[in-house]
């Protein structure tokens, strides 16, 4: 299983063709507390770039980028009610959804651990 | 990108840890590390401590400073007394609102607190206006709210007279030493204190009042989410040069007599909006579920119609959901209607509520 990061403060942890998805503690920690994660449905295709769902905090929305193409095939259902996990726990409990791979080189534009850290700074 | 300015507790901001952002040129904490969430909660049970610096501080001093102020407001700040505050806006020709503030009289002057994002628009207009008075802006004094239930001990423990005020009520009083003036007023729906506090002992006093068990630093993003749970308007949100008073549910901010007498910029459409009613009102708007409806969020009637928008959305800690402010027609402005707001192109339910979603807190 290998871990990549997207530039969008996604994780996506792979194996095989699929993948677990979800947000950095980076990205939880800017979002501050998280009141409300619009998730869509077990099914749903996507492209790389298009909009998967919205995590709203106290203040503000921000859009989920998908990092990759790909259909989803299974989504946290805890999140609806409690969004919280996300602020506490979102490398782990709190991913957002299970997903199938479309095009795996697209990994590639992906970063690693060290390469994330870098960026994040 | 011109250079954001800061207040003299700028330098405390970053010892807390304070998130920093632009907020109308100034670079002013949206959150410390304890959250807008638990930054909220802590206002509403114990106390909290909001720099509010950016705001313009203003004396106006002069001969019948209240009665000339009539002029330009639709209060009666002719007949405000001596050690009181009153809440009120500047009006223009058109009746719409150009600026929300609240003047005190301080005996031998008025004290005036105006919004950041519009001291370079209401400086100038006093001025123009203001016959025979000496508009004075401060730049040399910090502006600190200490707010919540226990904000009159975290106050009055230093500053024993802060107990005696009653809501809307102003003084000038000792705090370490420090001569400040103390008005028990605020925007978060709590009992609570402004104090304005001579810029080089700022940071020491706010300190003093931090060092206080039941008190913790707030930041913008809790200040936002507590005035809006007290239903409290936002200028540039809720209000703005276009939104009569009328509309905007602050009749009661209008005293009878300028009611009746008018002469005040824009008193024919307020004194017909008064008699008729306005086309439109500001309400309290309850979403069912859980989404937050931000501003600019379409509102319909359940027929599909539009009947208005969001103007300020968060979600309410103390609430627990989502709440809202939005303009909606006349006809739809009473409590417990059911409207749909279109959240990312889907509707969702809503209530028409009353104001404020939380019960103020003031000591009367």
């Amino acid at each position: 299983m290998a871990t990549y990061y997207s530039e969008e403060h996604e994780w996506l942890a792979v194996e095989g063709d699929t993948a677990t998805l979800g947000i950095t503690k980076h990205a939880a920690e800017q979002l501050g507390d998280v009141v409300f994660v619009e998730q869509q449905e077990a099914g749903d295709e996507f492209e790389k770039g298009g909009e998967i769902g919205v995590i709203e905090s106290v203040k503000a929305a921000s859009e989920l980028y998908a990092p990759v193409d790909g259909e989803i095939t299974e989504v946290n259902e805890a999140l609806a009610d409690n969004p919280g996990a996300l602020n506490e726990d979102p490398e782990g409990e709190a991913w957002i959804y299970k997903i199938k791979i479309a095009d795996a080189a697209q990994l590639e534009d992906l970063m690693d651990e060290a390469g994330y850290k870098a960026f994040i700074g | 990108m011109t250079e954001l300015k800061r207040t003299p507790l700028y330098d405390l901001h970053v010892e807390l840890g304070g998130k920093l952002v632009d907020f109308a040129g100034w670079e002013m904490p949206v959150q410390y590390p304890l959250g807008i969430m638990g930054e909220h909660k802590q206002c509403r049970e114990k106390a909290a401590v909001f720099d509010v610096s950016h705001m313009g501080q203003v004396i106006l001093r002069g001969e019948n400073v209240g009665e000339k102020l009539e002029a330009l407001c639709p209060q009666a700040y002719a007949t405000l007394k001596e050690g009181k505050a009153r809440y009120g806006f500047f009006t223009n020709a058109d009746g719409g609102i150009m600026d929300d503030l609240i003047v005190s009289n301080a005996g031998d002057h008025f004290f005036v607190v105006v919004n950041a994002a519009l001291r370079h628009q209401d400086i100038p207009h006093m001025r123009e206006h203001l016959d025979g008075v000496e508009v004075i802006e401060i730049f040399d004094r910090a502006l600190v709210a200490v707010q919540g239930p226990a904000a009159e001990n975290v106050v009055g423990e230093l500053c024993p007279a802060a107990r005696d005020l009653k809501f809307m009520e102003t003084t000038v009083a000792d705090i370490n030493g420090v001569e400040c003036r103390i008005s028990r007023l605020g925007y978060t729906g709590e009992d609570g204190y402004e104090i304005s506090i001579p810029e080089d002992k700022a940071i020491e006093i706010t300190k003093a009042f931090l060092a206080h068990e039941d008190c913790e630093a707030a930041g913008l993003g809790a200040r936002d989410s507590l005035r809006l749970e007290a239903g409290l308007c936002l200028y540039g949100n809720d209000i703005d040069q276009s939104t009569s008073p009328i509309e905007a549910s602050l009749a009661w901010a209008i005293q009878k007599r300028r009611k009746e007498e008018g002469g005040f910029p824009g008193a024919d459409r307020v004194q017909k909006e008064l008699a008729e009613g306005p086309a439109k009102k500001l309400v309290g708007i309850k979403p069912t579920g859980r989404a937050p409806a931000r501003q600019g969020v379409e509102i319909q009637c359940s027929n599909g119609n539009t009947i208005g928008q969001i103007t300020s959305g968060v979600f309410g800690p103390t609430v627990g959901g989502p709440v809202a402010m939005g303009y909606v027609a006349a006809g739809h402005t009473e409590p417990g209607e059911t409207v749909n707001l279109i959240i990312r192109g889907k509707p969702q339910p809503a209530e028409i509520v009353a104001l404020p979603f939380v019960k103020q807190n003031y000591k009367r």
